[in-house]
């Protein structure tokens, strides 16, 4: 039984208000989605009623509060299929976990020569971390290209060419943020283990959108952001084989991630405790552990099914009813993600026109940039569809961009 | 409720469509460029300056139409112009990007930029070429962005 998507709107406070004189059509939500009223609610109980610091506390509210941060843990444990809660770190979010990776396992395992392999299809996040850690170590980087042409899926072809022995970590986005390419992740994980390489899965546009099974996929690091997935802004969790987890050095140091500590060196607790110096983001994990409960009450299947229908029905109404239009990624199984270029408009204006009309989309280069000039584009719009959306909305998108594609004719 | 008209006046759609002066100029003896890394937007400014003088001017880049249609605009109103003169103008256009007041009828086109105020996202997209342009006649070889910090 599909839920009832129509209904769902009214979890979303925010959705319900007028921009500009028409009703919010919020199309931005690959870059933040909105939050239901549980997650909102979770958020303020926490200040309300028990706020307080964690884990060294003997007092009711600072047990109350560990225990909420720690099943928060194990809740994201269940969401990713994480054999144990001790896989789980809570960080700021993707970029953060990204960042915890190239430094404390990046550092201590990576030499000269050796390569780090990535796709063109990655976020800066993706990219910048993995740059700098290069320069630090002396690694090369490595790029898995992107076909020509605008489907945007990543070419295999030459795979086992890119994917070689001085491979030591093989990095990639699950879904990409500009063009709405899923990538075939599990397979992706089985080549490179193959060659003895680890795997970090950038799953900030997927988590929330589908279901995410780490160990079925096997990984050995994934990366996720709260707030795309109806949760708060500043926490993410990363996943991490226990064993690397363990054997990697802390990334920051403080109170918190210790055993002991001496006036001239400190043993380290056990991960997750180890990466996580000072006192965590307490309300968030919480709320975001009932952002999680939230997304699997309405199911993680059937909202994968929603946004690859809207995203299908926006891809083909877009491509057939504006003339010229260039519509980036894979015209079916893709994420709900879509990316488009209107000729003789550039997407600032596109946005800005489109923002009359209610609706928030994005344009510029997404994070994204060395994949836009790889496809001769400075910038594109997207509209990013998440299962509160209908296609009712599509209508109104669609009837906007032809009013803009007007305007800029005229 | 700010109508679209404020931004996207004919002038702006016009110049958009029609940028003056985009090519690159090879008489040129100073060039200046920018670039909004937010946005991405890029210009590159062409001076040939005449000892205090800027005898001609041209530019190149992409970008959103109102940075288009306002480095046209700033090569039509900078042309001839000497350097003091120059930064005057770009003063005077600066304060009617930010704040919408038209000072006098001295700005002619330009007033078309007066609405650009009202969208506060878009103000960079307007004042970057003219930064540009002054880097360029002052001989100053840094490229200007629009923010201090990287992306």
């Amino acid at each position: 039984m599909s839920p009832a998507w129509q209904n769902i709107r009214a979890d979303f406070p925010i959705l319900n208000q007028k921009i500009n004189g028409h009703p919010l059509l919020y199309l931005d939500n690959a870059a933040t989605s909105q939050k239901p009223q549980c997650v909102i609610d979770a958020l303020s109980t926490y200040y309300r009623e028990y706020n307080s610091n964690v884990h060294r506390g003997i007092h009711a509210l600072s047990m109350r509060a560990t225990f909420a941060y720690e099943a928060a843990r194990e809740r994201s444990a269940k969401f990713l299929n994480a054999a144990t809660p001790a896989e789980i770190v809570f960080t700021a979010g993707t970029t953060d976990g990204i960042n915890l990776v190239a430094n404390a396992w990046g550092d201590e395992n990576l030499k000269a020569g050796d390569v780090i392999l990535l796709t063109e299809m990655e976020h800066h996040s993706n990219l910048v971390p993995w740059q700098l850690l290069a320069r630090r170590t002396g690694a090369k980087l490595r790029f898995i290209p992107v076909v020509a042409g605008d489907t945007g899926l990543l070419d295999l072809a030459n795979l086992t060419e890119l994917l070689t022995t001085e491979v030591k970590l093989f990095a990639f986005t699950h879904v990409s943020n500009t063009l709405g390419v899923i990538n075939p992740a599990a397979e992706l994980c089985a080549a490179a283990r193959k060659v003895g390489a680890l795997t970090l899965v950038d799953a900030a546009q997927s988590a929330g959108h589908m279901p995410l099974d780490v160990q079925a996929m096997g990984c050995d690091f994934l990366v996720i952001s709260g707030h795309k997935m109806c949760g708060p802004t500043g926490i993410g969790v990363l996943y991490g084989r226990e064993a690397l987890l363990q054997a990697m050095p802390p990334y920051r140091g403080g109170g918190s991630m210790i055993s002991s500590v001496d006036f001239f060196e400190s043993k380290w607790a056990p991960a997750p405790q180890k990466f996580e110096a000072g006192t965590p983001n307490i309300a968030d994990a919480i709320a975001l552990a009932r952002a999680m409960d939230y997304l699997d009450e309405l199911g993680r299947e059937e909202i994968a099914r929603h946004d690859e229908h809207l995203a299908a029905v926006a891809y083909a109404r877009i491509k057939s009813e504006i003339p010229g239009i260039r519509v980036l990624g894979p015209a079916h199984h893709r994420s709900g993600v879509v990316s488009f270029a209107l000729p003789g408009a550039h997407a600032h204006d596109v946005v800005t026109l489109a923002d009359r009309d209610g609706i928030a989309l994005r344009g510029g280069h997404h994070c994204n940039q060395p994949l836009m000039r790889k496809l001769g584009l400075m910038s594109t719009s997207r509209a990013s569809f998440y299962f509160y959306n209908t296609e009712d909305e599509i209508e109104r998108l669609v009837q906007s961009l032809k009013k803009i594609q007007q305007f800029f004719a005229a | 409720m700010h109508d679209l008209t404020d931004l996207y006046q004919t002038v702006i759609l016009d110049h958009n469509r029609r940028p003056r002066n985009y090519q690159v100029l090879p008489t040129a003896n100073r060039v200046g460029s920018g670039n909004n890394p937010l946005c991405g937007d890029e210009v590159t400014v062409y001076v040939q300056l005449d000892g205090n003088r800027i005898a001609d001017i041209s530019f190149q880049g992409s970008g959103c139409a109102i940075s288009q249609a306002s480095a046209s605009l700033m090569t039509l109103n900078l042309k001839g112009k000497t350097i003091p003169e120059a930064e005057a103008i770009t003063g005077d256009v600066m304060k009617l990007i930010t704040t919408g007041n038209v000072k006098d009828d001295e700005l002619s086109d330009l007033a078309a930029l007066a609405g650009v105020h009202q969208f506060p996202a878009r103000i960079k997209c307007a004042t970057l070429s003219w930064h540009a342009a002054l880097n360029a006649a002052k001989g100053d070889a840094k490229p200007i962005t629009t923010e201090k910090g990287s992306d």
